[in-house]
């Protein structure tokens, strides 16, 4: 029942309804068979993952604020607690998908950007493209086979990060996060519906006074056409971690390679120069 | 969530560090080495200088070798970097880069194993010719390379960054050829050496004034290190080349020996300013906060 013409689809995280279960982060691991990376103890409120990486595809972010819940007056404390889920934002213009120098990383029919684990060469160029620090290398041990001979590692050392369950739209089913979570925080959908449903739910919140209430990542005229996983957030993105106005660093790439193209002219003219400039 | 002029969560960063270990920054100079002196090689030719000519080519085609040992050794998962031949692509400067070393490094390699055998003189020359066309490219596509990342330092020095490297590859190339030769055959690599370092010295001092707190990291830390050593070693190297280099070999070998020694800890401090800069929110969150207040004409 595959269809080629999908509709692109995404996630709405609506964190003003997110109660910090972490049922996302579970049902992803399993889901994803995601090896266990550890347990520490950070002491950030009840944020012991800390953050997006090759073992942690849903983050749950906890933030404890001295800020009232909604600002119209109506009797609320001045104590707010945030919780957010974080995701890979599968972007329109993605620096990962660019930059990729062997195409393992590439565009479903869905919309969305995923790693072909069998192309991946861990080169590792995506990590640090990536504009909100999604994507990383795991080091841990792929399997307990010993590794092939001379050029071989212990580790994994492929880049890992959420595929918005691939495997389960083929299958025609939600993504797994958005399965589990009870209070739909996370909205599973064609785009163009979670933007419209985003856009009624913010005039919903102003309406009723919520303090700082605002889309993040749904323009799609942004630095990066806008996210196919977007959200609904109480405060500026920095405070949960995102970059206030991230930009696709190839959005530059044509004018860089016309400075390298004038930096490798002034080589030639340089070695040309120091023939030159010598005593007749 | 300090306020001093930006809000974190926490204070983590909000992008990763590279993943990359000590080969890559080892590739950028050796990578800049080969590239000029490809170049450098075939001017001299052309000028009639043979034995610049061959010292070049060999330097050229040893840099070019080891690279690709150092890319691979690199990767992830080794046994697959043939992965990055699986596609052209323009809209990475890593697959770009792979293809421009492929050609840069089979050329110079066949042109260095002809010459050393004395065979087809044709092909050689041809090799040549294809090394030095290739060459200013890899002297230069990993400033694009870094700066085509989300990493503040990079990304913002990306007007600079491929002239450094250039610079710095020709400084590299024609220090090492001052290394091998005695001082009356090197005078084209001692100028050439000595005008890149002088070059490339005024670039990163031009572009850590036009990074401002962005740019701090090349006065912090082991970056900051790196970059004072780079400095110290290349300007030392470059005045012993220029005041003793032409009269005494022993005086060219070693301030050839700085120089490249410098040119080498400049890549290593471009390398580690990058962690420094994706390590701190301040570099990530800041500018893009005044950014939007300037577009919200806030």
């Amino acid at each position: 029942m595959t269809t080629y013409e999908q509709e692109r689809v995404g996630f709405f995280t609506d964190t003003s309804v997110c109660i910090g279960c972490k049922a996302c982060e579970v049902a992803c691991k399993e889901w994803n068979l995601i090896p266990q990376d550890g347990q520490t103890w950070t002491g950030n409120s009840y944020d012991n993952t800390g953050e997006l990486s090759a073992n942690t595809w849903r983050h749950v972010a906890f933030v404890e604020q001295e800020k009232p819940l909604r600002t119209n007056g109506d009797g609320s404390t001045g104590l707010r607690w945030l919780m957010e889920s974080d995701v890979c934002k599968h972007c329109t213009h993605a620096a990962c998908l660019d930059v990729c120098p062997t195409g393992a990383l590439f565009r479903t029919e869905f919309g969305t950007v995923v790693v072909q684990q069998d192309i991946c060469n861990g080169c590792g160029y995506c990590v640090p493209a990536c504009p909100f620090g999604v994507l990383d290398k795991r080091h841990l041990p792929a399997t307990t086979d010993p590794p092939p001979l001379l050029v071989g590692r212990k580790e994994d050392g492929r880049v890992w990060k959420c595929t918005l369950c691939y495997d389960r739209l083929k299958g025609g089913h939600e993504p797994a996060c958005a399965k589990a979570c009870p209070t739909k925080s996370i909205q599973f959908g064609a785009l163009e519906e979670l933007r419209a449903r985003a856009d009624d739910r913010l005039a919903k919140l102003q309406t009723e006074g919520w303090n700082g209430a605002h889309l993040y990542g749904r323009d799609p005229e942004d630095g990066v056409g806008g996210f196919g996983a977007f959200f609904l957030l109480l405060d500026d993105p920095e405070v949960y971690g995102f970059p206030p106005d991230p930009v696709v660093s190839t959005a530059k790439l044509p004018q860089m390679y016309r400075t390298m193209a004038g930096a490798a002219a002034a080589v030639v003219v340089g070695v040309a120069a120091a023939f030159l400039g010598g005593r007749s | 969530m300090s306020e001093n002029g930006y809000r974190s969560y926490y204070g983590r960063p909000v992008i990763k560090e590279p993943v990359w270990t000590w080969e890559i920054p080892t590739y950028f100079f050796t990578g800049g080495l080969a590239g000029a002196s490809s170049v450098l090689s075939l001017a001299a030719k052309i000028a009639r200088k043979e034995k610049l000519s061959r010292t070049a080519l060999y330097l050229g085609a040893a840099a070019d070798a080891v690279s690709p040992v150092l890319l691979v050794s690199d990767l992830g998962r080794p046994e697959r970097f043939h992965h990055m031949l699986r596609v052209f692509k323009v809209t990475s400067p890593m697959n770009v880069g792979a293809w421009i070393l492929l050609v840069s490094g089979g050329a110079s390699n066949t042109a260095a194993l002809l010459e050393l055998l004395g065979w087809l003189k044709p092909v050689k020359l041809a090799a040549e010719a294809v090394a030095a066309l290739a060459g200013p490219s890899l002297a230069t596509y990993t400033g694009v390379l870094v700066a085509d990342t989300a990493i503040p330092v990079w990304h913002e020095g990306r007007h600079e960054l491929p002239w450094i490297f250039g610079a710095s590859a020709a400084a590299s190339a024609g220090a090492a050829a001052c290394m091998f030769l005695p001082p009356e055959d090197a005078g084209p690599a001692r100028r050439l050496a000595i005008g890149a370092v002088a070059a490339e010295g005024s670039l990163m001092q031009g572009m850590e004034l036009r990074l401002g707190e962005v740019g701090e990291v090349y006065r912090q830390g082991g970056a900051g290190r790196l970059a004072w050593a780079a400095k110290t070693l290349a300007g030392t190297g470059a005045v012993l080349l220029a005041r003793r280099g032409g009269r005494s070999r022993k005086a060219a070998a070693l301030g050839g020996a700085l120089v490249c020694a410098g040119e080498l800890c400049l890549r290593w401090s471009v390398y580690r300013a990058g962690f420094q800069s994706a390590r701190d929110p301040k570099y990530t969150v800041k500018p893009q906060r005044e950014r939007l207040q300037v577009s919200s004409g806030g």
